[in-house]
């Protein structure tokens, strides 16, 4: 497939990516656009291609079709899941946050200021425990300066004050930054004031829109359960629009 | 006085703990001890073919183990074979092989408990130097990819996200082990060479708080041992590549005593 230059304002743009492994699609027939200053969440059950997409996006699997482009020169971000360090490896935080470039003493300190954990800088990475562990991968994320920052479940282990904490710094981060973001969730209640675009996975994109949008669709609500979508009262909640049969809006309010 | 083959086997033996405990770090890290082992029984194999075709020793041996790394690069990722029982298999395959192609060889005698267990002391001049060019090229090399093979090390998907290209760090570092192998061998033998990569980082590791301290601390530990291991060889009469690991293991059960004072000593100094 013919790669085209990305329009001004776009970072990453997967056009009908899916990975198949071994027979059988990990997901399938995802488009999406990730555009500088824009947070785009992942959301959809466990297995159903979230952090699979995410490495798409990344360059870290190459889609077995379809097709991803990035602008050049684009300076990713990732906080990956899960990482695991192993007791061989002496690593304190302050090596940690080295890991992928070198970053000045001042952007290292202001970087861990932001989530929380300068005091642990001289840690050993193993000693932390889940929520700090957490908080310097984020740390580390900032401290590169990105373009691009991928969240992979970033506040899991941390708790409820840390999570509200730390969501509402990665909004502040888009904002400070103008960087584009991707954030894989499974709770799209939480993230949804500071999200723009919200793509429902579950093997295939089911739904895709803006947060209220898509927790008034269907699918959603199918992947999800109902009880879930109203009465959290964590967001605004208005019912603005109806559907169709068909599940499409009605916009005849 | 020491003798001029002391000097040599002294020198030779620094040359090689200067790289083999840095790179041992990365065996340890990555857990590669069997494949480490596996390249190194390959130079049996190499030994062999080098005196079939008068090849340089060192060059045959380098040639042979960068092969089988690569070939078991290859075969992993097609096999169904658990990668522990891939590494036995060629490990013990390629002893063999190499074995059987030194017993072909009626027409030359070789003494096969040198190659297997090293012979230090029988080292010429070329052989320091081939160890030293041998050892500037692996130190400036694992310099030249340190920081990709480490982010591959810590985490593989955020090295490749982030754009480290960590693919290529990692052929690096096999051909770098292979290099290290086939300067090695004169010095400790094929079946001791994974003693002197993991011994020194190992001790090192009781001692270290970070990953380069720990890279610098197992090249001084490895030259202890070096110096330890020759001149008891030479006082107790015992054969001088065994002598060395004895003296690296020595040293690995030192660092596991409970030495608070040291090894706040030595963090105050290297942090200097």
């Amino acid at each position: 497939m013919p790669k085209m230059p990305l329009s001004g304002k776009t970072l990453v743009e997967l056009v009908d990516a899916g990975i198949k492994h071994e027979d059988r699609w990990l997901v399938r027939g995802v488009s999406f656009t990730v555009d500088q200053g824009e947070i785009v969440t992942l959301i959809g059950p466990n297995g159903s291609g979230k952090s699979t997409t995410a490495k798409i996006a990344l360059g870290v699997l190459k889609p077995s079709e379809g097709s991803v482009n990035s602008r050049e020169n684009l300076v990713v971000s990732y906080v990956p899941q899960k990482i695991a360090i192993d007791w061989t490896l002496p690593l304190r935080v302050e090596h940690f946050m080295r890991l992928t470039n070198n970053i000045s003493d001042d952007a290292l300190h202001a970087a861990l200021v932001a989530t929380g954990v300068e005091h642990l800088r001289k840690q050993d990475m193993r000693v932390l425990s889940g929520g700090e562990f957490q908080r310097v991968l984020i740390a580390r994320a900032i401290a590169r300066k990105p373009d691009l920052i991928v969240l992979d479940e970033p506040v899991q282990g941390v708790d409820f004050t840390g999570e509200t904490q730390l969501y509402e710094l990665i909004g502040k981060l888009r904002d400070d930054l103008g960087c584009g973001i991707i954030l894989i969730s499974h709770d799209l209640h939480v993230v949804m004031a500071a999200t723009d675009k919200v793509l429902c996975l579950n093997g295939h994109v089911c739904c895709s829109g803006s947060p209220k949008l898509v927790v008034e669709t269907d699918e959603y609500k199918s992947l999800f359960g109902h009880h879930l979508a109203p009465g959290l009262a964590l967001y605004e909640h208005q019912h603005d629009h109806t559907h169709h049969d068909d599940g499409s809006l009605s916009t005849d309010a | 006085m020491l003798d001029d083959f002391f000097i040599r086997a002294l020198l030779a033996g620094l040359g090689v703990a200067a790289v083999a405990g840095p790179l041992g770090c990365f065996v340890i890290w990555r857990r590669l001890s069997y494949f480490g082992d596996t390249l190194s029984h390959a130079a049996l194999l190499g030994v062999g073919l080098s005196f079939l075709f008068e090849l340089n020793v060192t060059l045959s041996v380098f040639a042979v183990s960068a092969l089988l790394s690569m070939l078991l690069i290859y075969l992993k990722g097609r096999t169904s074979l658990p990668s522990d029982a891939l590494l036995g298999l060629l490990a013990h395959s390629v002893l063999a092989i190499g074995l059987v192609v030194l017993g072909f060889m009626t027409w030359i005698r070789i003494d096969l408990l040198s190659l297997l267990f090293g012979d230090i002391l029988a080292v010429s001049r070329f052989d320091v130097l081939l160890v030293w060019v041998g050892g500037a090229i692996v130190m400036g090399g694992l310099i030249a990819i340190w920081k990709p093979l480490f982010a591959d090390t810590v985490n593989s998907d955020l090295a490749m996200a982030e754009g480290k290209r960590p693919q290529i760090a990692r052929i690096q570092f096999t051909l770098l082990l292979a290099l290290v192998i086939s300067i090695s061998i004169k010095l400790v033998g094929v079946l001791l060479i994974t003693g002197m990569l993991l011994l020194p980082a190992a001790t090192a590791r009781n001692l270290a708080f970070g990953p380069v301290q720990m890279a610098i601390l197992s090249i001084f530990i490895g030259v202890a041992a070096v110096v330890g291991g020759l001149f008891s060889s030479l006082a107790l009469n015992t054969p001088s590549g065994p002598s060395i690991i004895t003296a690296a293991l020595a040293l690995f059960v030192l660092s596991l005593l409970p030495l608070r004072h040291v090894r706040r000593y030595l963090q105050d100094f290297l942090s200097k």
